[in-house]
């Protein structure tokens, strides 16, 4: 059941707000769920300083502006904020790097909550050990706050072609790759066995265009997190709208022009490997 | 049972229905235009955001034709939001969130509660034989009244959870996500 909101979810955007007004364009736009947070990546990136769970007055704000599922960023391993944002009664929490770590040795144990919990990754190792800790849903983390995909497009390959890779291998070889990975050898057998991560694979940390959207559902994501790429724009309501589109309508390019046509300027952006923080680098 | 079964693919738990329709032996086809309509013989539309598929049944212009064969009797199964767009009123829905129409039931979204109030439920349905069926409710909506033509299958705490009328089969649960197919052959056995 907790895998079961995933699901829903899938084929959809969920987008970054930071206010209520934000998140009913969101509504609006199509989004099928808003993570609610006090600033977007590429503010958190610009403004540095330490970055913890919104406060829960604007969470209750956004819960009440809209229909839609609402998530909420906790630290790293900072199950007390888990708690806080489960007392909220937000519907999926992110465990994520975007915000300062508070454990460097140990991600939240999520077995321990109710509310389902997504979880970023670079690769199939970090995938198989945040799912081992009962998330429910997986990112790729990409490079957030960057407006530049490639990260993203790096992660997702490796999640996607190590799992093709995990599938032709034999029982005895399953084991090594369990080493490999540093992932717990059931998992890797269970997904040799089934040839897909046991919860839903999204996409999120880059993402400023529908051809952006429609490049990672291609490569196998079953849908996007948008943070910073539509409130950055020049005009959120049509971008998230178009992305929306975009995200549907992956596999036909004439959509993807036709939504893409005179969006205004994306987010602007910041080459992900010029940055100095590396976020997709916490998490253990 | 050969029948070709559309499922509305614009967002949501589409590959579930598309699975469940395959081990059935029925042709499963994804709807994303309106040229996927051609030749269906019935439609599921799964779950998923209900405000996302009511927007995007608008942007891909599938609305209307696909409003016109259901308005001609073609057999329609709903699980969760897929209920809510083949209701006859939805109630505290956004404005913009129309729907098909087709069965004469009024329901409220998300009326189970948020996330963490999802729960699961066996549910006994007649029709089906003794063996219940596990009912999984994701922020399910609720059926706060039915018309006299709709036949109740199950409820919970007196409330309808599996409605039909007619060629119209709705759920407020999740049968795509249990493994148990028996609705999704029961609605194939309307199919014909």
């Amino acid at each position: 059941m907790k895998r079961g909101l995933a699901e829903m979810l899938r084929g959809g955007v969920i987008m970054d707000v930071v206010t209520a007004d934000q998140a009913k364009v969101a509504e609006d736009a199509g989004a099928v769920a808003v993570m609610a947070l006090e600033r977007v990546p590429a503010d958190i990136r610009r403004d540095g300083g330490v970055a913890r769970m919104s406060d829960p007055a604007l969470v209750e704000a956004i819960k009440a502006a809209v229909t839609i599922p609402v998530m909420a960023k906790a630290r790293i391993g900072h199950f007390a904020e888990a708690q806080v944002l489960e007392a909220l009664g937000v519907d999926y929490i992110d465990e994520s790097e975007v915000l300062t770590p508070a454990d460097e040795a140990y991600h939240i144990d999520k077995w321990r909550f109710t509310v389902p919990f997504v979880c970023g990754a670079t690769n199939l190792g970090e995938a198989l050990r945040r799912i081992s800790e009962g998330a429910a849903l997986i990112r790729s983390k990409g490079e957030a706050g960057t407006g530049d995909v490639k990260e993203a497009v790096r992660h997702l390959r490796s999640i996607v072609g190590d799992i093709r890779r995990v599938t032709q291998a034999d029982s005895a070889e399953l084991y090594g790759w369990a080493k490999t990975l540093q992932a717990p050898v059931g998992l890797v057998q269970d997904l040799a066995a089934s040839r897909s991560l046991p919860v839903p694979l999204f996409c999120a940390g880059g993402i400023a265009t529908p051809a952006d959207a429609a490049l990672v559902m291609q490569l196998g994501a079953e849908a996007v997190f948008v943070g910073s790429g539509i409130f950055k724009s020049a005009d959120p309501p049509r971008v998230a709208r178009a992305i929306v589109e975009a995200t549907t309508h992956f596999r036909d390019p004439a959509i993807v022009a036709k939504v893409s046509r005179g969006l205004g300027p994306a987010m602007r952006g910041e080459e992900s490997s010029s940055v100095e923080t590396r976020l997709s680098e916490r998490g253990w | 049972m050969s029948g070709k079964i559309g499922v509305l693919a614009l967002q949501g738990d589409v590959r579930e229905h598309v699975s469940v329709l395959a081990e059935l032996g029925a042709h499963p086809v994804e709807v994303r235009c309106p040229e996927d309509l051609a030749g269906i013989d019935g439609i599921i539309v799964p779950g998923g955001e209900s405000t996302t598929m009511a927007l995007l049944l608008d942007s891909a212009g599938i609305r209307s034709p696909l409003a016109d064969l259901l308005g001609s009797g073609m057999p329609a199964f709903g699980t969760c939001a897929g209920m809510i767009l083949l209701a006859a009123e939805v109630l505290d829905g956004r404005r913009d969130q129309a729907g098909f129409a087709v069965i004469d039931i009024s329901v409220r979204r998300n009326a189970f509660g948020r996330q963490v109030d999802s729960f699961e439920l066996d549910l006994a349905i007649a029709e089906l034989g003794h063996e219940p069926i596990h009912g999984v409710f994701i922020r399910a909506p609720i059926v706060e009244r039915a018309g006299a033509g709709v036949e109740i299958l199950a409820a919970v705490d007196g409330r309808p959870v599996a409605c039909r009328q007619g060629p119209v089969l709705v759920t407020s649960f999740h049968p795509e996500l249990s493994g148990d197919l028996r609705l999704h052959d029961l609605f194939l056995k309307g199919v014909g």
